[in-house]
C-alpha cells in the first residue's frame, strides 16, 4: 500500500539504528506517547534495534486503556437497556468493567454492536427511529472531530433517539501530569501523530520550553518511530529541547482547522478521570449545553454512578511509563488479553497486550 | 484507536458537512467523510480514520522522508559495519 509498506523497509531500519547508535553517548529514556506507536515498537522490535543506552518508555496515550472503570459500568448499565442499541468500535467490547464487559451484556441478550464509525451509530438511529441508539465516544483527539460530527449532525437532522456517551481525552494534559510528577524517568516524548494531524503542534512549544524536554511529532510505520528517536537523541544530546515534526507528510503546525472549529463547536473542555492514573484538570470533553440533550448519561440517569478501580493492577505505573509490563507478578498468568485485570492488557494498543502479544515466548524461553 | 489508513480518493460527491468520497486503500474501496478536507481532490491521498479524512498527504514531505533514509543508508555504506556502541 502506498505511504505504508516504503516505511517499513528493515536495511533502512537498520541504517537508522546505526546512525541512532552513532551519536549516542548517554543513556536516554524517550517515551511514544501513542499506543500505536507502542503496537508498531514491540510488533517490529524497533527497540531491540537500538543501542542498550536508549530506553523506550510506553506512554498512557490508548484510550481504550485509559477509559475510566466507573464508564465502563455506565456502558454496561445503558448497553442492558431493552431500548437500546449500542454502538461501539470494536476493541471497547473486551473492557473489564465491573461486572463484566459488553461482550456479556450482548451474550444475555442485549443489542451491542460494532461499528466502524460513528456515522454507522447515527444511520442505525435514523434507520430504527423506535429505539435508542447509543454510541460509546472514546478517544483521544484524533477521534474527537468524527465524533463531533456526528453529535452535529444528529442535531441538524433532528435524529432524537441518538445520543453518546462520551469518554474524550486529550493529550497535552497527560504528559504535562507526567512530566510534573516527582517520579518522572521520561526524557524526550515522541508526540501522536495523528493526534497532532487534528491539532498540530503549537500546544506543546510551552511544555517543551517549561521542562526542558524534546517532542517530535512522529508516525506510526518503523521509519517513522527511528526517524522519531534519531531526532529526538540529537536534540537530547547537543541539549536542546525544541518541538520538531518528523511526520511532516500528514502533519501541519496548526493542524486540521475544519475539525479543530467542529470539535469546539461541540465539545468543551472538562477534568477527567483516566483510568490507572487518575483525575488530570482540563483532561478531555464533554458535550456543550446546546447538545446536552445528546448526553447519554443524563438521557439513561447514569451520571452519578461511581466505581472504584481493582487495587491488584499496575497499568498506572504502566501507563506512566513507570513500569514495564514483564515486571507485574500477575502479567501472563492471572493476567491475559482473554481475561484482563486492567486497562493495558485490554486492548492490542496497551503495553501489556502487546508484550503478550509479541514478546512472551521469547521472555519465557530466556527467563 | 488513533490508527489512520492512506487511501486515494477514487470520487467526491456534497458539499460542507456532508461532503464524502469513495476512498481506494490499496484496491478495497470504502466511503469516506470529506468534510475536514475541503481542500481535497480526486487523486489526493488522505490519511482516514473512524470513516473520516483528516488530512492531505503531501507526497513531497513523504519523498524527503524517503530521501532521508536513503542518505542514511549511504552514509552506513561508508562506514565501518560493528561501530555500533
Amino acid at each position: 500500500m502506498k505511504f505504508v509498506d516504503e516505511y517499513r523497509d528493515r536495511a533502512k531500519a537498520e541504517a537508522c539504528a546505526r546512525a541512532i547508535a552513532a551519536i549516542t553517548t548517554r543513556p536516554w529514556s524517550i517515551m511514544e506517547v501513542c499506543g500505536g506507536q507502542t503496537h508498531s515498537i514491540v510488533r517490529y522490535g524497533i527497540d531491540e534495534l537500538l543501542p542498550e543506552k536508549i530506553t523506550l518508555l510506553h506512554g498512557p496515550g490508548c484510550p481504550v486503556c485509559v477509559t475510566p472503570l466507573e464508564l465502563i459500568d455506565k456502558a454496561l448499565l445503558v448497553a442492558a437497556r431493552p431500548e437500546v442499541i449500542f454502538c461501539s468500535f470494536g476493541d471497547m467490547l473486551r473492557v473489564p468493567g465491573s461486572g463484566g464487559d459488553l461482550f456479556s451484556v450482548k451474550a444475555r441478550g442485549g443489542d451491542v454492536r460494532i461499528v466502524y464509525s460513528p456515522l454507522d451509530a447515527l444511520k442505525l438511529a435514523r434507520e430504527n427511529p423506535q429505539r435508542q441508539v447509543v454510541f460509546f465516544a472514546v478517544g483521544f483527539e484524533t477521534t474527537a472531530p468524527a465524533n463531533a460530527m456526528a453529535v452535529f449532525q444528529a442535531h441538524a437532522q433532528k435524529i432524537a433517539n441518538f445520543s453518546v456517551l462520551v469518554s474524550h481525552v486529550l493529550v497535552p494534559p497527560a504528559i504535562e501530569a507526567l512530566l510534573s510528577a516527582p517520579d518522572n524517568r521520561t526524557q524526550a516524548f515522541l508526540a501522536a501523530g495523528h493526534v497532532c494531524t487534528v491539532m498540530g503542534f503549537e500546544e506543546y512549544v510551552p511544555l517543551a520550553k517549561k521542562y526542558r524536554v524534546p517532542i517530535v511529532v512522529t508516525g506510526f510505520e518503523p521509519l517513522d518511530i527511528l526517524q522519531g528517536i534519531l531526532m529526538a537523541v540529537r536534540q537530547l544530546e547537543a541539549g536542546r529541547a525544541e518541538v520538531e515534526n518528523q511526520y511532516a507528510r500528514s502533519v501541519r503546525r496548526e493542524g486540521n482547522r475544519p475539525a479543530q472549529e467542529l470539535m469546539a463547536k461541540v465539545f468543551r473542555v472538562v477534568p477527567r478521570k483516566w483510568r490507572g492514573v487518575g483525575e488530570i484538570p482540563s483532561s478531555g470533553f464533554a458535550l456543550r449545553g446546546e447538545f446536552a440533550a445528546y448526553d447519554a448519561e443524563t438521557r439513561f440517569g447514569v451520571a452519578d454512578y461511581h466505581a472504584d478501580e481493582d487495587s491488584e493492577c499496575i497499568s498506572g505505573q504502566v501507563l506512566r511509563g513507570g513500569k514495564k509490563p514483564r515486571e507485574c507478578p500477575a502479567f501472563g498468568g492471572r493476567c491475559t488479553p482473554e481475561r484482563p485485570l486492567g486497562a493495558t492488557m485490554v486492548s492490542s494498543e496497551g503495553a501489556c497486550a502487546a508484550y503478550y502479544t509479541y514478546r512472551r515466548h521469547a521472555e519465557r524461553a530466556g527467563s | 484507536m488513533c490508527l489512520a489508513v492512506p487511501g486515494k480518493i477514487l470520487s467526491a460527491s456534497g458539499e460542507g458537512t456532508t461532503r464524502t468520497g469513495v476512498v481506494s486503500f490499496g484496491g478495497a474501496n470504502k466511503e469516506a467523510s470529506l468534510a475536514f478536507v475541503p481542500e481535497a481532490n480526486v487523486g489526493d491521498y488522505v490519511l482516514v480514520h473512524a470513516g473520516f479524512a483528516i488530512s492531505v498527504v503531501d507526497a513531497d514531505e513523504a519523498a524527503q522522508t524517503l530521501e532521508y533514509f536513503r542518505q542514511i543508508g549511504e552514509l552506513g555504506k561508508l562506514e565501518e559495519p560493528g561501530s555500533k556502541s
